[in-house]
């Protein structure tokens, strides 16, 4: 995983990518190509990104405390 | 042909010949759209390289965030503009094959399912609707205040704020009760304009980009010539049902209505 410089336009782009990942990781159709993502990927994925999201906000919630608290 | 130590990345499937079709999109990597034909199904394809889609790469990059949102809006772009032409049924993300052979052969032995799922989706779209609990503004009310002064008097400060707490507690208790309430309604009215219909787990509030817990993640294959009387009874439910608030997204290629309910995600 990349650190938090992630997708500025995670909110607020056209399409919210969080409805985009609902569709394009739990819908659409499943054929086994030489490579899918299997369940536990795209389970594998879901953990990933709730990780990610709890450790940016996380870490925004520190720099709200080191600006209030110097 | 996928380049030597290339991948074909597999979009998704439409019936007979696109012609032109998503003139100016770039695929997942940048890569130029192709198709592939057989029994008489259309694969939309594009290649793309091992060292970045190759297995070990992918499971790598599925974990970066950018990378994720990047492939899945190509992904999605793509399907959008296959959409606007016709019927499209979307692979799941990240569907690859060695060669062409590969592509091939699936629309082969899958061409019956491809087929029924082409006549699904076929002059239907999907939408997308969503609602989040409404934060009571003030959950104590104004009744709550007035009995918070006598117990004020009567009691002391202590039991004041511990009522005054309980009764914030209760209107919250109930809001979120009624939400839930207002959600199934919801769901279910909107149904009576679908051909089908699919939940989502709902998101979590951080990755929504929401403060107000999502009560309901709904996904509906609506006719094309209906989609003004569901927008219309989206608008009636929206001044309803005060307790929440909804949202609409789409219309969206059909996602939720083409794959086996294998997954996480729609049943």
């Amino acid at each position: 995983m990349t650190g938090p410089a992630c997708e500025p336009a995670i909110q607020g782009e056209r399409i919210a990518l969080v409805d985009l990942l609902d569709r394009v990781l739990a819908g659409g159709v499943v054929i086994v190509g030489d490579i899918t993502l299997s369940i536990a990927e795209v389970d594998l994925v879901r953990v990933s990104l709730r990780a990610l999201v709890t450790s940016i906000s996380g870490l925004m919630e520190a720099m709200d405390d080191s600006r209030e608290y110097p | 042909m996928a380049a030597e130590g290339g991948w074909v990345w597999l979009y998704g499937v439409a019936g007979g010949d696109l012609g032109a079709f998503a003139d100016g999109v770039a695929g997942v990597g940048g890569a130029p759209l192709r198709t592939i034909t057989a029994a008489r199904l259309t694969a939309i394809v594009g290649d793309v390289g091992d060292r970045e889609y190759g297995e070990a790469a992918l499971r790598r990059n599925l974990e970066d965030l950018d990378w994720l949102a990047r492939t899945a809006r190509a992904h999605h772009a793509v399907l959008e503009a296959v959409a606007e032409r016709g019927p499209v049924v979307p692979m799941r993300l990240a569907t690859l094959f060695a060669s062409d052979a590969g592509v091939t052969g699936t629309l082969q032995e899958r061409a019956e399912d491809f087929r029924e799922a082409l006549s699904l989706i076929s002059a239907r779209s999907e939408w997308g609707v969503k609602a989040y609990a409404v934060k009571p503004s003030d959950p104590a009310g104004e009744s709550g205040h007035q009995v918070a002064g006598r117990e004020d008097q009567a009691t002391g400060p202590g039991a004041a704020y511990l009522q005054r707490r309980r009764a914030q507690l209760t209107a919250s208790k109930d809001a979120r009760q009624e939400a839930l309430a207002s959600a199934r309604a919801v769901y279910a009215e909107l149904g009576r304009f679908a051909v089908s219909s699919r939940l989502y787990p709902p998101q979590a509030p951080d990755l929504a980009g929401q403060q107000t817990p999502m009560v309901l993640n709904a996904a509906y294959l609506v006719a094309d010539e209906r989609a003004g009387e569901f927008e219309a009874a989206m608008a009636d439910l929206t001044a309803r049902h005060r307790f929440v608030q909804l949202t609409l997204t789409g219309p969206w290629p059909a996602y939720s209505f083409v794959g086996e309910s294998d997954g996480p995600g729609p049943r």
